[in-house]
């Protein structure tokens, strides 16, 4: 349904692990040909770009890895990556609780397009998400005339005479990463809600729970690891996101740079042992991100064999 | 699967919540994601036919049109093969360490792309791990190639480097790509039924022919939907991309960079424009990757 790959937890049947070693036929070079095309992709596309970021960051040793996380620059930039990512993650989630209740506990008239119009955020460049919110914030946009001169006519009194940046400020960077991590918990949980059905739901209505009950005590803990999943996975791309928010965020030292924009800049001023540093932590939140998902995946696997 | 009630005015009456769910996704689907996509159409649709044209037909973004495509194609066409190899090793070959292997294929999705830019950059530059002895490999393979058939421009077409190129964006491209093959392969492989290729062994067909003619065809809809999904990803890709390219404009410049080069030229128009390409192009591919699913959901149903 969507430009992403990521599996639904669901999926895996168990046959397929009792699929594997039987169906080995092929001979013995046709194996070994196999084995090595596949681990050398594996190694020169994601094993070695991993090893590299931390050889790189530890080039110089120990003091020069930690020096670089005494910048008060990559510490802002490290405070502003976790706040747009605790404002993005809950908004989405919320939307995505709210997304799969409508889409998989009810039927109504253009439901797949709605689940189509979901994924939207997916299909589009990270840059491309950036401009859009360039055109409706920007000076030249459609509210930045409004937002500039001060005058506020739909948000009363006390904002007259201020200024509203959203873009090059917070607001926008806030905004285009939402955008970019829009589907993530939706698209999680539709599928599982789907599947799960809502006979569940019934029984607690039936014997008299009220809506919010039946959600609290029935809903969510059924769609506890899926929601999980789609939480670690939205907020992964929340905090790595880099051309959204490159071209909303004006890249104002210490004040609008996350920490892939830190890296950046690092980088382009030839600082690699801190821009790697900086990115150091960007890989250990991914490889943190991959073991999350890979125990749900494990969890939800045994939990299916049960 | 749910209870079929008899009649779904019921159903909806039962569980709560309909009108406020729905009424929070539409309303946050539009103030997200509708409202300012829109805002690139109605920008443009302020441009006559004749501006609009010749704002995307210009040298510079047809150029990049062509770098953008061709290398997304080539990296998908790329993943297709090494990906469909690695799903296969993966669900049919058991080794020490295939659980974490497995694992990492994600890593694409998880590593924030200008990371993974600056990482590729580094391995593959010319005093990189591999780039020291593949790049002057490289440089005179293509070479050898432009004495042997002189008649194509092949350093411009193949790149002269490998980072600061356009080969280095075609290793960042397939980077970024590399998850989509093997995870929609990964399913369909691991469900393939064994009697197949038993019947095909006993009609007497050796294993190159049960490959070929029974596996293949049977894996077609899953790769060509992780080939579209890894084209549509690639064409959108900047982060990861413009560390490695070089970003020479009418060479190694990307359709996204262009984009973001515009709007910091406060050219607003014709960002927008070229925009508004990429986003037709990018709708019609996610069209066709729904078709594509729809179609292989039947196909492995049946």
């Amino acid at each position: 349904m969507s430009l992403t790959a990521t599996s639904t937890i669901a999926i895996r049947s168990p046959r397929a692990r009792k699929a594997g070693p039987r169906l080995i036929r092929n001979p013995w070079w046709v194996r070994l040909l196999f084995m090595t095309v596949a681990l050398t992709f594996v190694a020169g596309f994601l094993v070695l770009p991993l090893v590299a970021v931390f050889t790189e960051a530890l080039r110089k040793g120990l003091g020069a890895y930690f020096h670089a996380f005494a910048d008060p620059d990559a510490l802002s930039a490290i405070k502003l990556t976790l706040l747009t990512a605790s404002i993005a993650v809950p908004s989405n989630l919320v939307f995505g609780v709210a997304a799969a209740w409508c889409i998989a506990k009810f039927d109504f008239r253009g439901k797949s397009l709605l689940t189509t119009l979901i994924d939207l955020p997916f299909a589009v460049s990270p840059v491309i998400s950036g401009l859009i919110y360039v055109l409706i914030f920007g000076l030249q946009g459609w509210l930045g005339p409004y937002l500039a001169a001060g005058e506020h006519p739909w948000f009363g009194e006390w904002l007259n005479g201020r200024d509203i940046q959203v873009i090059f400020a917070v607001p926008g960077i806030v905004l285009a990463t939402i955008f970019v991590t829009f589907p993530f918990v939706a698209r999680e949980l539709i599928p599982l809600m789907q599947s799960q059905g809502s006979d569940e739901e019934y029984a607690a209505i039936t014997l008299g729970a009220s809506g919010w009950q039946t959600f609290w005590r029935v809903t969510l803990p059924n769609i506890r690891w899926g929601l999980f999943y789609g939480v670690i996975l939205c907020n992964a791309r929340a905090m790595g996101e880099f051309g959204a928010v490159s071209v909303v965020s004006g890249h104002i030292r210490g004040e609008t740079n996350t920490m892939p924009l830190h890296v950046e800049i690092l980088y382009n001023e030839y600082n690699f042992v801190a821009a790697f540093a900086v990115s150091s932590l960007l890989a250990l939140l991914a490889l943190l991100t991959l073991l999350l998902k890979t125990l749900v995946e494990w969890r939800a696997r045994s939990g299916q064999a049960a | 699967m749910s209870v079929a009630l008899p009649w779904p005015r019921f159903r909806r009456r039962v569980l709560p919540g309909f009108g406020l769910s729905l009424g929070f996704t539409l309303a946050y689907l539009g103030l997200i994601v509708l409202l300012p996509l829109s805002a690139a159409f109605v920008k443009t649709a302020g441009l006559s036919w004749a501006d609009f044209s010749a704002e995307v037909t210009a040298p510079r973004v047809l150029a990049s049109f062509r770098v953008s495509f061709g290398i997304s194609f080539i990296a998908a066409l790329v993943n297709a093969l090494f990906g469909g190899i690695l799903a296969w090793v993966l669900v049919r070959y058991s080794f020490p360490g295939r659980r974490l292997v497995d694992a990492l294929v994600d890593l694409p999705f998880a590593l924030p792309t200008a990371v993974a830019g600056i990482a590729l950059t580094a391995i593959y530059s010319r005093n990189g791990w591999v780039g020291q002895w593949l790049e002057p490999l490289w440089t005179g393979g293509v070479h050898r190639l432009a004495v042997v058939v002189p008649w194509v421009g092949w350093e411009e077409w193949l790149g002269g480097k490998i980072a600061f190129d356009r080969p280095g964006i075609f290793l960042a491209l397939t980077f970024v790509g590399l998850p989509f093959v093997v995870r929609t392969l990964q399913p369909v492989l691991a469900e393939l039924e064994p009697e197949l290729e038993e019947a095909a062994a006993t009609l007497g067909a050796n294993r190159w022919q049960t490959m070929t003619r029974v596996i293949l065809p049977e894996l077609m809809p899953a790769i060509l939907t992780g080939f579209a999904l890894a084209f549509a990803r690639a064409l959108g890709e900047y982060g990861s991309v413009v560390f490695i390219a070089g970003n020479m404009p009418l060479h190694s410049e990307i359709t996204p960079l262009l984009i973001i080069t515009k709007l910091e030229q406060y050219d607003y128009r014709g960002a927008t424009a070229i925009a508004v390409v990429m986003l037709v192009a990018s709708f019609v591919l996610l069209l066709l990757i729904n078709l594509l699913q729809k179609w292989s959901r039947r196909y492995y149903r049946a």
